[in-house]
């Protein structure tokens, strides 16, 4: 079982919604598409379902071309953003309909149907009709008709996007659970990099309708060809500072000078752009060998138990993840280093040219 | 205590709108309160005296209309081709709707605005067409021929009321149908149409009140066997002059059909006079 995407594209109106892309999904493999929105996720989601039908291109499902086929004659199933069951039926015939429609026999839909039920927590709620039950419930009735046909192809397009943060975190931690139960393969959508670090798998991270990676969640992570997918591939996306090497070693705007080691010793003289994570953003007491920058506070940004300071340095914008309440008033000037262990370096076409050897501290993304 | 007088000026404006509310109702009710009460008075009483109750209470009135067949059959040819009519409308008005809110398909917006410019022309302009046609094919004095000539209103418009009902619906829906097999036709009948069943209530009701209160093309479309109510009601004038009684019997049920049908769906009315766009 395996997905192959050859050359597909979609133009709708003249406007290019996804650029012709080749991908192949490999039999049981998680695969998040990571993007933006509007980067074309849910575009090309549809067109792995079949829902729209590829401008150019073939679709191969086990080697053998599905482009045109009906989605119903299809071997997959789908997770909408929206919470997407019938209405008119309660949660138990919600999750067989598929079930019935596939003429399994009665003790067959009802041992699958509790099966499905107690895997997603919703054997309490079998009677209720969706409108009757809380937004997690029905995205989990929902997740659970996908899941109840035991099909090769699962598509989940942001399903946690409309739900509260709560809820979130609490499905979250469920979907590798059930992808592991299916043997299915998954495509999931998401915006957070956070996600599809958690989810592990392949990511591909896409930016205006192009894939710009394809690859093992870690290594995308880690060696992102090009700017654009390091910023896609970072929350809040990756900042950038213009850097000179020559002879000396790397020099930053205002003069200062590291040494070019590791990778970048072999980069040839030029310009670049070094981009760093927000959370390799330091301020207090700087590690020895950091480049420091004086940078005036914009705006300070509290989330549960960290801040995000917006800082302008040298003309750039920076965001950096700072742990702990931290009480900054904007526009007061805050000393800020950065670990050069911790930059990527991209050549002046943007693909990247060194990357940071050390393992980056997972924690945080 | 700082919220006792805002409590008494709301309770004093409340007493107001409450008589302002039994003033209004009253002044609707009462052309329908006489109605009533001269379908159970004799034409003695009608014609010779004022009074606000019947003063010999009778049902003559009723007994005459549901004794003659002249009479009750114009109840029966006008329900048959009422109920035709919102049949044929919802079975053309459910596709087409579904299509208006579902593709984009060329000249769709036009031809949507168009289906509506047709309830502005009078039903007189189309009186005289519709009878030399039905005339030449023979289906003067039909019932279907009445409800075909109401399609024309109707179709329209239950087109309009069912596609704001059924824009309403995601589109995820119909493909999350698909992707678990429903065919079209089982997941319309299924899923969709128990979805939008407060619309096609409302439409079924509209389509029910236009054609039975529409009196020109059912009238001129018909002579004796499709004969409609609303025609023998309007020329009950006989020699002895004008049977009072009788016609606001008639009148009276009349009347009753139309209560009970917004009876069933009076929870979804004002969605459906907004075209279902609320």
């Amino acid at each position: 079982m395996s997905l192959r995407l050859e050359g597909v594209s979609k133009i709708v109106n003249g406007e290019t919604h996804i650029h012709p892309a080749d991908i192949v999904l490999e039999k049981g493999s998680m695969n998040v598409l990571l993007g933006p929105t509007s980067a074309g996720k849910t575009s090309l989601m549809r067109l792995m379902a079949g829902l729209d039908k590829p401008d150019t291109g073939r679709i191969f499902w086990e080697d053998q071309d599905v482009t045109g086929k009906r989605v119903q004659d299809r071997d997959i199933a789908m997770v909408y953003q929206q919470f997407v069951n019938y209405p008119s039926m309660t949660v138990y015939d919600n999750i067989a309909s598929p079930l019935k429609l596939r003429k399994k026999s009665a003790a067959e839909i009802d041992a699958r149907v509790r099966e499905m039920a107690e895997l997603l927590k919703l054997t309490s709620i079998l009677g209720s009709k969706p409108a009757e039950i809380s937004g997690g419930q029905q995205q989990r009735c929902a997740m659970a008709r996908a899941l109840a046909k035991d099909v090769g192809l699962v598509l989940m397009d942001e399903p946690l996007a409309n739900l509260d943060y709560k809820l979130r975190e609490e499905l979250r931690v469920e979907i590798p659970r059930l992808f592991k139960a299916s043997g299915s393969i998954f495509v999931y959508a998401t915006t957070e990099p956070e996600e599809a670090l958690l989810l592990g798998g392949n990511t591909a991270t896409l930016w205006e309708g192009r894939i710009t990676q394809f690859g093992p969640a870690m290594d995308v992570y880690r060696g992102p060809v090009d700017a654009t997918t390091a910023r896609v591939y970072s929350d809040p996306p990756m900042n950038f500072v213009s850097v000179q090497k020559d002879a000396a070693g790397i020099r930053f705007p205002d003069g200062q000078l590291i040494p070019a080691t590791g990778e970048t010793g072999n980069i040839p003289d030029g310009t670049y752009r070094a981009g760093f994570r927000a959370h390799n953003l330091e301020i207090g007491t700087l590690q020895p060998g950091a480049v420091s920058f004086a940078a005036k506070l914009i705006v300070t940004e509290l989330t549960g138990s960290d801040t995000f300071l917006h800082v302008s340095v040298a003309g750039e914008r920076w965001i950096g993840l700072i742990p702990g309440l931290q009480d900054f008033r904007a526009g007061q000037e805050l000393p800020i280093g950065l670990n050069p262990e911790s930059l990527f370096y991209f050549d002046e076409q943007d693909q990247l040219v060194a990357a940071p050897d050390q393992p980056v501290d997972m924690e945080r993304v | 205590m700082s919220d006792k007088p805002a409590k008494r000026k709301r309770r004093s404006g409340s007493r107001l709108s409450i008589l302002v509310m039994i003033a209004y109702l009253a002044f609707l009710l009462v052309p329908i309160y006489w109605l009533v009460i001269m379908s159970f008075k004799s034409n003695a009483e009608i014609l010779g005296m004022f009074t606000l109750f019947p003063e010999n209470f009778t049902l003559d009135n009723y007994r005459t209309i549901f004794g003659d067949p002249s009479w009750y059959m114009g109840y029966v040819n006008s329900f048959i081709y009422v109920s035709l009519n919102t049949v044929i409308s919802l079975l053309v008005a459910l596709p087409a709707a579904y299509a208006f809110s579902r593709f984009r398909f060329f000249g769709d917006n036009h031809l949507f605005f168009w289906l509506l410019t047709n309830r502005m022309a009078p039903p007189a302009v189309f009186a005289l067409p519709f009878f030399q046609l039905y005339s030449s094919v023979s289906l003067f004095d039909t019932h279907i021929a009445v409800a075909l000539a109401h399609c024309l209103f109707n179709v329209p418009l239950a087109v309009w009321i069912l596609e704001g009902f059924m824009r309403g619906v995601p589109r995820e829906i119909d493909e999350t149908a698909f992707i678990d097999g429903y065919g079209f036709t089982r997941f319309f009948t299924r899923i969709f149409i128990p979805m939008i069943a407060p619309g096609i209530g409302v439409t079924a009701f509209f389509c029910f009140m236009f054609s039975w209160v529409e009196l020109l093309l059912s009238r001129t479309l018909t002579s004796v066997e499709a004969k409609p109510i609303t025609a023998i009601m309007t020329r009950t004038v006989s020699a002895s002059g004008l049977d009072w009684g009788v016609l606001a019997a008639a009148g009276v049920l009349t009347i009753i059909p139309g209560a009970i049908v917004i009876y069933f769906v009076r929870n979804h009315i004002a969605k459906g006079f907004a075209l279902g766009r609320v």
